[in-house]
Formats: structure tokens, sequence, C-alpha cells
């Protein structure tokens, strides 16, 4: 099944400054958004607000060419969202996390435990995400996202705090995630290189 | 009809309005203050039961009448500006909150006058109304006090226009409870609503209108200064400051 | 994607259940910030008789008053952090992206809230009631308005949580903007068990309070989610 994600004429003022104005942008099933530019120039705030947590104070983003708003529920059913900071609990173990993260989304069938083999974190499954290191949480919100079942990924700035293992491993999973008919949008600030059609918005 | 809303909710197009507009408004205001003053201190007769201390209502009754509707001005243009998100509804919310306040507070302190020589005390606690007033003080203070500690303009404006709404259903709920609990306890009420002579409605009427009258010219005249700082920025603004003669 | 037919998304109600489980598990990790308010209740029950004066009649009069302020001022501690963590570490954004309606998983913490913050107070209660001399009648009915009272309290209080969460001195401020609405709670519930010591019947504060309660269950929660979108912004 295929999606399309698409904004149209986005602006949006943060405290006194204007981020972007009458930006627009199309993404299909199978492709890539790349958000470029410096630190601070407005990419976070605004791939938060095509996800939905900021307000624009013009245009709107289309969920299969109906406005998000309309459809908000099936929109946030069909995305995953990973930043820095996780949303996972350093107080609760792995697999506690993960449990709660299937009750607010679908899941796919996977069996979970290929997915920590692959992802390496196996052996860190009855820990405490405290006493895991940047890293290693990283890879933990990796997993509830190759866990979800949905066809888009958000992704702020997932290569921080990555060795160069580690972010091979994302692009080859945004590689997969995509030929198998997904969809990534992510803000980075460092060249990103994927194997996959990409669109880049840069943003001044 | 729509456009001319539209119109007026165009901050140049208001700050236009509200120069020509606030000095009538103070003038009339302050007329009529003064009339209704003097008709209240030195014509109307004196009550029966409460001797001269009574004339007090006439700063008293319009200050209380005008904390309320300073705060239901904020909670409904604080509403509009998250519904339909109108600027310059927000501004009017900000610029409403201190003036608010400062009525609650005449109208505490004129109470409590008022209060002295019926109660023998500054302050009653069994006093539904007057603790109904204090606690909508402390509404006031969150209000603005919610305001000054969020940086973002635009976030205080949307976080303090839900804090107004829910303060409104608040409002409502305390003066009720409030009530019931003097009942239990007995407390010795001052302001009976009673019937009043002709004569002393009629100075109480005017001043009422008087202070609305004032009200409307203080926050007209507050409400530009918040959409001076508001747009700054804007070219508007800029033009405005740099003609000659720029703007009160 | 290769399974389509896995995309049912739960329903909101298993939202608001995961929500609470988790913030139970959480709790459950960190007794402290569960016991902490429950001494702090003690404790203010403690500062009455001291600053007062230990005479019977005082403490049999003002029993009911000092242990609802107490459990006032113990709620208003414990609300503080209701919504910080999941603000710091990025878990309301996964809420604020989530299928699940807002209110639903709000309503989840506060449940959770509740359960871990005025449900042991009432069962803590007796045990300060008893010290100032409240028979044993009327401690049923102070438990029964702490009940329902601290219902409310989570519910009002999970507002002026998400009104102030990541604020400078957002503590401060946020006990400014609760205590108002927690005021009438408070007449209710202190001013039924006085009812209830002087053998007058006190059921109208106990209808007002459960009013109370489900009133603040519907209409609380759509606040408090508004109140979180506009904080995270």
């Amino acid at each position: 099944m295929t999606h399309k994600l698409s904004g149209d004429n986005l602006t949006l003022i943060r405290g006194e400054r204007c981020l972007f104005q009458e930006l627009s942008f199309a993404l299909e099933s199978g492709s890539l958004l790349i958000l470029e530019g410096r630190n601070g120039c407005g990419k976070t705030s605004l791939i938060r607000a095509i996800a939905g947590m900021l307000s624009l104070e013009e245009g709107a983003v289309y969920w299969d060419d109906v406005p998000v708003e309309k459809v908000r529920q099936t929109f946030h059913g069909s995305l995953v969202w990973l930043a820095h900071r996780t949303g996972l609990k350093g107080d609760l173990t792995l697999v506690e996390n993960l449990g709660f993260e299937r009750s607010l989304r679908a899941h796919s069938t996977q069996d979970p435990e290929e997915v920590y083999e692959r992802l390496g974190i196996s052996r860190l499954k009855k820990l405490v995400l405290r006493s895991l290191s940047a890293g290693q949480q990283r890879r933990v919100a990796l997993a509830r996202m190759l866990l979800s079942n949905v066809p888009l990924w958000f992704m702020d700035e997932p290569f921080t705090n990555l060795d160069r293992e580690g972010r091979v491993l994302v692009m080859e999973l945004v590689e997969e995630h995509c030929s198998r008919g997904g969809m990534c949008v992510m803000a980075a600030h460092q060249d990103v290189e994927i194997n996959v059609p990409t669109t880049r918005v840069k943003i001044q | 009809m729509w456009k001319w809303f539209h119109q007026l909710a165009s901050p140049p197009h208001f700050y236009r309005i509200s120069l020509i507009l606030a000095p009538w408004l103070g003038i009339s205001g302050l007329i009529l203050v003064a009339y209704g003053t003097w008709q209240g201190l030195f014509v109307v007769p004196m009550d029966y039961q409460q001797g001269d201390a009574f004339r007090i209502i006439y700063v008293h009754v319009p200050s209380a009448y005008l904390s309320m509707m300073a705060y239901m001005i904020m909670a409904t243009s604080g509403a509009i500006g998250l519904i339909w998100r109108i600027k310059l509804s927000h501004a009017v919310a900000a610029a409403a909150a201190p003036i608010g306040a400062g009525f609650t507070f005449l109208a505490l302190c004129t109470g409590s006058i008022w209060g002295r020589p019926m109660w023998g005390t500054w302050w009653e606690w069994g006093d539904p109304r007057m603790m109904s007033e204090l606690i909508l003080l402390f509404l006031y203070f969150g209000y603005m006090a919610l305001r000054s500690s969020i940086d973002d303009t635009t976030k205080a404006d949307k976080a303090s226009a839900v804090l107004a709404l829910v303060g409104i259903v608040n409002v409502v709920i305390v003066h009720f409870s409030v009530e019931w609990w003097s009942s239990l306890h007995q407390g010795q009420t001052v302001f009976k609503k009673g019937t009043m002579d002709a004569d002393m409605r009629i100075p109480l009427f005017i001043m009422l209108i008087g202070f609305t009258l004032l009200f409307g010219s203080m926050l007209l005249r507050r409400i530009r200064t918040e959409v001076l700082y508001r747009e700054r920025r804007t070219r508007w603004v800029r033009e405005m400051i740099l003609s000659p003669g720029g703007g009160a | 994607m290769s399974n389509e037919g896995q995309r049912d998304i739960p329903g909101m109600f298993a939202g608001l259940a995961a929500t609470t489980k988790r913030d139970l598990l959480l709790a459950w990790k960190r007794p402290g910030d569960v016991l902490n308010p429950l001494f702090f209740f003690a404790m203010v029950c403690t500062l009455f008789p001291l600053a007062v004066g230990p005479s019977a009649e005082q403490l049999e009069f003002s029993g009911p008053g000092v242990l609802w302020v107490a459990a006032l001022l113990a709620t208003l501690l414990s609300l503080n952090a209701l919504f910080i963590s999941d603000f710091e570490d990025g878990s309301l954004d996964q809420f604020l992206v989530s299928p699940q309606p807002l209110p639903m998983l709000v309503l989840g913490k506060t449940l959770a809230h509740w359960l871990t913050s005025g449900l042991p107070l009432v069962f803590v209660s007796p045990i300060l009631a008893i010290t100032y001399r409240m028979p044993l009648s009327v401690v049923g009915v102070m438990m029964l308005t702490l009940a329902l009272g601290t219902v409310s309290l989570s519910l009002l209080g999970s507002i002026g949580a998400a009104l102030t969460v990541g604020l400078h001195r957002g503590t401060a401020l946020l006990s400014l903007l609760i205590l108002p609405l927690a005021m009438p709670i408070m007449i209710l519930g202190a001013n039924a068990v006085s009812l209830a010591a002087t053998n007058d019947i006190y059921s109208t504060g106990i209808w007002a309070l459960g009013a109370y309660a489900i009133a603040s269950l519907s209409l609380a929660p759509y606040a408090t989610a508004a109140a979180l979108r506009i904080s995270n912004e």
C-alpha cells in the first residue's frame, strides 16, 4: 500500500524569528526526505511541525492528500518518532519499555529476539536503560522503530552519539525500510548518503 | 459586518482607532465619575442603618463589578485567540489582566474599609463575597505569573488562555462553595443586596458607567502598548514611529 | 510493508491502561517518591499542635481542617513531578505523536498519580485523625471525603502541572495556579467532616465532592492535554 506525505506552504514563526516560510515538499513510498541545514536553523522545528508536535503559522501537512488534522489518528498510527530524547524510561528495562510501546501503536509480528540480535542488544534485555550507554540506548530506540509496523519513520538527527558501526547500521535500516515500501523523514546536519530515492530540503 | 470585525483585528487599524477612542472614553468616564462621586459623597442622604460609611459603595461596587468583567474579557479574548488564532485577541487578554487585578485589589480595600465600622475588624473571613473576591485576586496573580514565566509570547498567550478558561469555571464554583461554607458558619455579611432608594441608586449607576468608561480607556491604552511591543519588528510600527509626530 | 494486517492500533483504553501501568511501575522503582508526600502530610499534621498548643478541644475542633490542609499540601508536592520526567526524556513527544488520544494517556497518568498519592493518603489519614481525637465514625467520613477529593485534586492538579512543566521555578507557580482550583474541594471536604463531627447532615458535601470528581474526570483531561501540547512546543 503506497502512501504520500506532503506539505504545502509551511511557515513557522518561533518567538520572534521566522524559521521558514512557504516551504513545500512531497514524499512518496519508498523514498527518503532529508531536511538539511546548520545547527539551530530550524530543521528540528520543521520535522516536529510535520509530525504534528508544533503548530504551524501557515500551511498544512497532508497524509495521502488529506489534511493531517482530519486524520490525526491514522496519521499518527502510521508513524514512529526517533530523536535524541528517546522517550524511553531510564528506570525501566528494555523489555518493560518496549512492552509499553506495543500498547501505544501497532506492532509487527516479527520476532523481537531477531531484532535485538540484529541491533546487538540481546544481552542488555534485563538491564535498566539508565545503565546503558547513549549509543546502546539509541539502539533500543531503533529496536522500537523496527518492531513497530508503520510506513513512516521520523528521525531527528539519528547519527549523533553513534559510532561508525552504528551510523552504518542506521543507514542500512533506512535503506531496507524504504526498499520495502516505507518512507522516512530525516533531519540531519551531516552529509548523508543513502542508497534510496532522496529529496533534500535545505533550510537557510 | 465581518469585514469590520476583521479590520478591527488588524493591529495597525486597531491602533489608529484606539488613539481616537481612548481619550473620549477617558474624559467622559472622568466626568461621570466626578459627578457620581460628588453626588455620592455630598448629595445623597445618609443611610438609615449604616450612617455615612455606606458611601464607599460608590467605589466598591463598580470596582467589584469591573474586577469580574475584566476577568470575563480576559478569558473570552483568550478563548477567541486560542480558537480563531487572532493575535490581537491575546493582546487584549494580556492588557486586561493587570487592570482587572487592580480593580480586584481596590474592591478588597474598599470592602475592608466598609467593613471596619460594621465588623469591627479590617477583615472578616466569614464573608463569602470578600472571600470570592480574594480568590479572584489569586487567580489574577496566577495568570500574570504564568505569563511572565514563559518567555515565548505566543506560548505564553496560549497557556494563559487555557488557564483563564479553567479559572472561569472555577470562579463560579468558588462563589457557590464559599457561600455554602459561609452559611454553615453564620458569618456576618455586610453587603446586603436589599432595596435601595432611587436617590442612592442613580449615583451608583452613574459611577458604574463612569468606571466602565474609564476601564475601557485604560484597557485601550494598555492594548496599544501591547500591540506596539508585539509588533515592534513590523514595518507599520517602524513607519509610524519615524513619521513626523508619530503615534501618541 | 510486509505485515499490513497487523496495522491495528490498540484501543484507547489500552493506551490508558498501559500508561497507568508504566507510571505505577516507575513509582514502584522509586518508592521514595510515594513516601515523601506521606511523611510531609504527617509532618504538617504535627506542626499545628506544636504551633497552637495541644489542647484537646482545639485539636478536636480543628482536626478536619488541619488534616485537609495537610492533604492538600501533600498532594501539591507530589503533583509537581507529574509531567517533568516525561517532558525531559522525550516521552511527552511520543505521547503527542501517538495515535492514542492524548486525554486518555493523560488520564492514565493521573490515575497512576492518584493511586500513588491520593489513595495512600486516604489510608494514612486515620492514623493522624485519631491523634486529633477524631471519633471513628467521623474518621470514616474523613476517609471518604479524602478519597473523593483527592481524585479531583489529581485531575485539576494535572492541568496546573501541564501548564508549568519545564518552566523555571515551576513548583511555586504550580501551587499558585492550583490552590484556587483546590479551595472549593477543600472547603467541601473539610466542612463535611466537621458537620459529621457535630452529628449534622453532611451528605451535601459528599454529593458535591462526588459531582466535582465526576466533572473533573470528564473535563480536566482535555484541558491538561491542551496545556501539554502548548507547553511542549
